[in-house]
């Protein structure tokens, strides 16, 4: 089936079987591979992309939902290689560890950001709490996610 | 980011940030390859059996099946395992776990892969099972390893010191409780994984996430019958290890499939199930305490029972027991001592090494057994831990005399003035209707690296190239502790050069050297004690040419500055980059292996441990918890949670702080919902819907505190900091719990259900 979407910016036209999730298109046919899989059944948060603003999980989509859609992934966080205020307060911040749940965390992040712009710390710990982390305690994360609300106040990128 | 030099003792950002807060860093499963094929396996579906036929003839016919193996097809022993040989690649004979490994398919793409595993005919006769602590302890009728001399016992072996249990006749108090932990899963993110093919000239090269990638090739070679020479094991930054990743997963069985790809790059990814399944868990334990006292509160004697459920084979069980063994005292001075364990065969899943290695189930008893001494002889639990608390020169429960850095005492100090700890009895009383609040304590200890009888060995390799860019060739894999920047930090320091100018080069048996697995808090000791003294080498190296350029009589007149050489008394400067132009090959790497100092007058006890028994070096931890129970639903909230630390000097706070919260955090996931539930060797628990971790709104913010040792023999005066923490949450919250309910629980996790049914009278 061929679907037309927007993939960080630019205008796509794939033809795709309509079994295949967006986690593998993602991944294997464009390459990015900063989308992660970890469970595969919606419980963990790796996959998280943006599709028209919102978060929404890959590995639960399939790739013929993204028909007209706007897909933004982690690698489309960083236009020319500046560095989105999420992505520059995790660094500084600590909230990377071994970096898996990385991508999926901040792409929450700023989907919670997009509804919330001045987030509690009990905010944005609800916020995240379907992105699962093994390293960090998320305390760091929430740490992050702070400084960049606090940071983006008026910024209008997503 | 601007350049900076990564110095020592500051929070220098992870060198490996940059890469994944972008999504660039590749991890093991993000390669793929043109032409890609997939292999997985055929599990046993069935905990203990005879492996009677294996049809594959239906499987086989499916369009776009490569290749189906079976144990007969595994050349080599087809046997794996770190310390003991017993684990196939794939079962010829019989299974021993529902996760054995029974088939292996190689596919063109993972739906025909997975509908070739479908199609796979599996008979196997079941045996009798062995599915616990009682059973595998019952006269032997269900051998799980007939070949293994000591029945379903893999070790059993006796720690003894002072006058042993005798001394419990000279106390004023014995206490005797016993205690269970169950399994516990590690949870990484990145499951099990790897790609591989076989080169032109036969070699085998693999990308796997991995803990050991040395190791990986000697286990491939001893199970596949193939030469050290023809494999190659690249381990990249790791999604998550804690232990799990240490040992073989998917390295022998991917071997196997890319030696029958016809060079073709093959993918094996386990799935979140498999990795519940296949994958390694942490020790179900039992632990059977006496604990004696004088009147006074000083411990006098310690009599254990400890017994570990190693699963269907033997993986590191034999050395995780030892560890919680040597631990079995806790941080405390207890001059008599008799520790017994039984490691035990069952044909429950695989347990091997985590975070916290046999230690984290003996810390729950001992500080259980602490909290009830101090109740039943009304001294106050931190006064009582303060009593005992080991100083260096003291002997531990082990009978081992610490001859470094003991800081246990420092951290209880720190405690003692902590708001946290004064202020807790109003933070108590001001509880909201239907709740009550508890504050606990636990003091915990980690020991560092392998111990005696298997040399805890790095060989660091740093290199200028011709353009005066530092590489450090980082021997041991980096799982997300953040040692491989703690190694940026020691090169930086040393040769003093910006970020900009280092890279690490992350562990490739090709490029690196053996430097031991990422594991037992040894990483950062180990190698970085190894880079210290070749980055002071290449330094002197630098230096020394600069002198010979600028006919300066000596090395102590130059200084070595970011980019450039320095002669202060005349102002004049030689780039970097015109130096290392100057150098020969040989003189741009240097090499050094360095060797972790051992015990030098091990106690004579401990005989039956083959390797890993006694340790020299701890780290320290002291703990408090405060905690909210809900009444109605005895449920548990931790409110707040204060660390001190003794880890000797710290590199970087930021990742020190890292470790710490991670290791709570996952410590508070192992005390209050964590639980690997089996029936019969079967997992009723496979995915983060039914075993749950803790997220974002089950962790508090935490007060992560070090104290001021400094560990002579470490790096800048380090310790390992990877582990301790994870010991201490179980044993803090179940004090906790007796603080604020005054019910004593035995069992872990203390899930709302647990709570209320001991509050309610039942079963503890």
């Amino acid at each position: 089936m061929i679907i037309a979407f927007t993939l960080n910016g630019e205008k796509r036209i794939i033809d795709v079987e309509t079994d295949r999730r967006v986690v593998d298109i993602l991944r294997e046919d464009f390459g990015l591979t900063g989308t992660k899989e970890s469970c595969g059944t919606g419980e963990c948060g790796s996959c998280t992309i943006l599709v028209d603003g919102r978060n929404r999980l890959s590995c639960l989509m399939l790739a013929i939902q993204l028909q007209d859609r706007e897909v933004t992934t982690i690698e489309g966080m960083a236009p020319g290689g500046r560095l989105h205020p999420l992505q520059k307060a995790f660094i500084e911040h600590g909230a990377v560890q071994c970096g898996f749940c990385t991508p999926g965390m901040i792409m929450s992040s700023a989907a919670l950001l997009k509804k919330n712009t001045a987030p509690t710390r009990e905010e944005i710990r609800e916020g995240l709490s379907g992105n699962l982390c093994r390293c960090t305690g998320y305390q760091k994360i929430v740490d992050a996610v702070d400084a960049a609300a606090r940071e983006m106040e008026g910024d209008p990128r997503p | 980011m601007k350049p900076f030099v990564p110095e020592i003792g500051r929070s220098v950002p992870r060198a490996d940030a940059a890469t994944k807060v972008t999504g660039s860093e590749k991890f093991a499963v993000d390669h793929y390859g043109e032409n890609l094929l997939w292999a997985g396996v055929r599990r046993a579906g069935v905990p203990h059996g005879i492996i009677r036929n294996i049809d594959i003839s239906a499987a086989c016919d499916l369009p776009g099946v490569i290749k189906i193996l079976t144990g007969r097809d595994v050349p080599g022993t087809n046997r794996q395992g770190i310390v003991h040989k017993d684990q196939p690649v794939i079962c010829d004979k019989k299974v021993r776990h529902c996760g054995d490994a029974v088939a292996l398919v190689l596919a063109q793409d993972l739906e025909t892969l997975k509908e070739a595993l479908n199609l796979i005919q599996v008979e196997i006769d079941p045996l009798p099972g062995v599915f616990g602590i009682d059973d595998a302890l019952k006269p032997v009728d269900c051998l799980i390893h007939e070949e293994h001399p000591g029945g379903n016992v893999l070790l059993q072996a006796t720690i003894e010191a002072g006058g042993g249990q005798a001394a419990l006749a000279e106390c004023d108090i014995i206490l005797e409780e016993t205690f269970e932990v169950p399994m516990q899963a590690h949870a990484f993110l990145e499951t099990e994984n790897g790609v591989a093919w076989q080169e032109a000239d036969g070699k085998i090269v693999l990308i796997v996430s991995t803990q050991a990638p040395f190791r990986d090739k000697w286990e491939i070679s001893h199970a596949l019958g193939l030469p050290m020479d023809r494999i190659r094991v690249i381990g990249p930054y790791l999604g998550g290890g804690f232990g799990g990743k240490d040992g073989a997963t998917v390295q022998c069985l991917l071997t196997l499939a890319a030696l029958h790809a016809g060079g073709r790059r093959v993918k094996m990814w386990w799935d979140r199930e498999e990795n519940f399944l296949a994958g390694y868990k942490r020790h179900a334990a039992r632990l059977h305490y006496r604990l004696g006292a004088k009147a006074d509160g000083s411990l006098h004697a310690l009599h254990c029972r400890v017994y570990y459920d190693t699963g269907a084979y033997a993986h590191l069980g034999g050395e995780v027991m030892a560890l919680g063994m040597e631990h079995a005292g806790g941080p405390y001075r207890i001059p008599h001592t008799l520790i017994e364990g039984w490691c035990l065969y069952t044909n429950n899943p695989v347990a091997g090494a985590m975070r916290g290695f046999g230690v984290i189930q003996v810390s729950f008893a001992f500080e259980r057994m602490i909290d009830l001494l101090a109740a039943k002889l009304s001294i106050d639990p931190l006064a009582l831990r303060m009593q005992n608390a080991l100083r260096q020169g003291d002997r531990n429960c082990a009978g081992v005399t610490l001859t470094h850095s003991t800081g246990i005492r420092d951290c209880l100090e720190k405690i003692r003035s902590h708001p946290l700890w004064t202020d807790r009895e109003a933070w108590k009383a001001s509880a909201g209707p239907f709740s009550k609040r508890g504050v606990g304590l636990a003091a915990v200890f980690n020991a560092m690296g392998y111990g005696r009888g298997l040399p805890d060995s790095a060989i660091a390799k740093v290199e200028i190239t011709t353009e005066g860019r530092i590489l450090v060739y980082c021997g041991v894999s980096d799982m997300g502790q953040g040692n491989a920047t703690a190694f940026f930090q020691i090169a930086g320091q040393i040769l003093c050069q910006e970020s900009s100018l280092i890279d690490l080069v992350q562990p490739d048996t090709e490029r690196t050297l053996p430097s031991g697995s990422a594991s037992a808090s040894r990483t950062t000791y180990t190698y970085g004690n190894a880079l210290v003294r070749v980055c002071e080498e290449l330094r002197r190296r630098i230096v020394g040419r600069a002198a010979l350029l600028l006919l300066v009589d000596t090395l102590d007149d130059l200084e070595l500055l970011p980019g450039r050489v320095r002669h202060p008394a005349t102002g004049r400067e030689i780039p970097l980059k015109m130096l290392a132009a100057t150098l020969t090959d040989p003189e741009r790497i240097c090499i050094y292996q360095y060797l972790m100092p051992v015990v030098k007058d091990p106690p004579d006890t401990g005989k039956a441990f083959r390797i890993g028994f006694p340790h020299l070096l701890f780290s320290y931890g002291a703990h408090l918890a405060c905690i909210e129970v809900d009444e109605l639903t005895g449920a548990v909230a931790v409110k707040d949670y204060l660390t001190v630390t003794d880890a000797g000097r710290v590199i970087n706070p930021q990742s020190c702080e890292q470790q710490i919260q991670g290791a709570v955090a996952q410590g508070i996931g192992y005390a209050l919902c964590e639980e690997l539930r089996l029936q019969a060797g079967c997992i009723l628990t496979p995915d983060f819907s039914t075993y749950i971790i803790p997220c974002a709104s089950d962790i508090p913010d935490m007060t992560a505190l070090t104290v001021d040792t400094y560990e002579d023999s470490g790096p800048f005066g380090m310790k390992g900091v990877g582990e301790v923490a994870t010991n201490g949450p179980l044993p803090a919250i179940a004090n906790a719990l007796a603080d604020a309910c005054g019910i004593h629980a035995i069992r872990s996790p203390l899930t709302a259900e647990r709570v209320l049914t001991i509050m309610q009278g039942g079963r503890p």
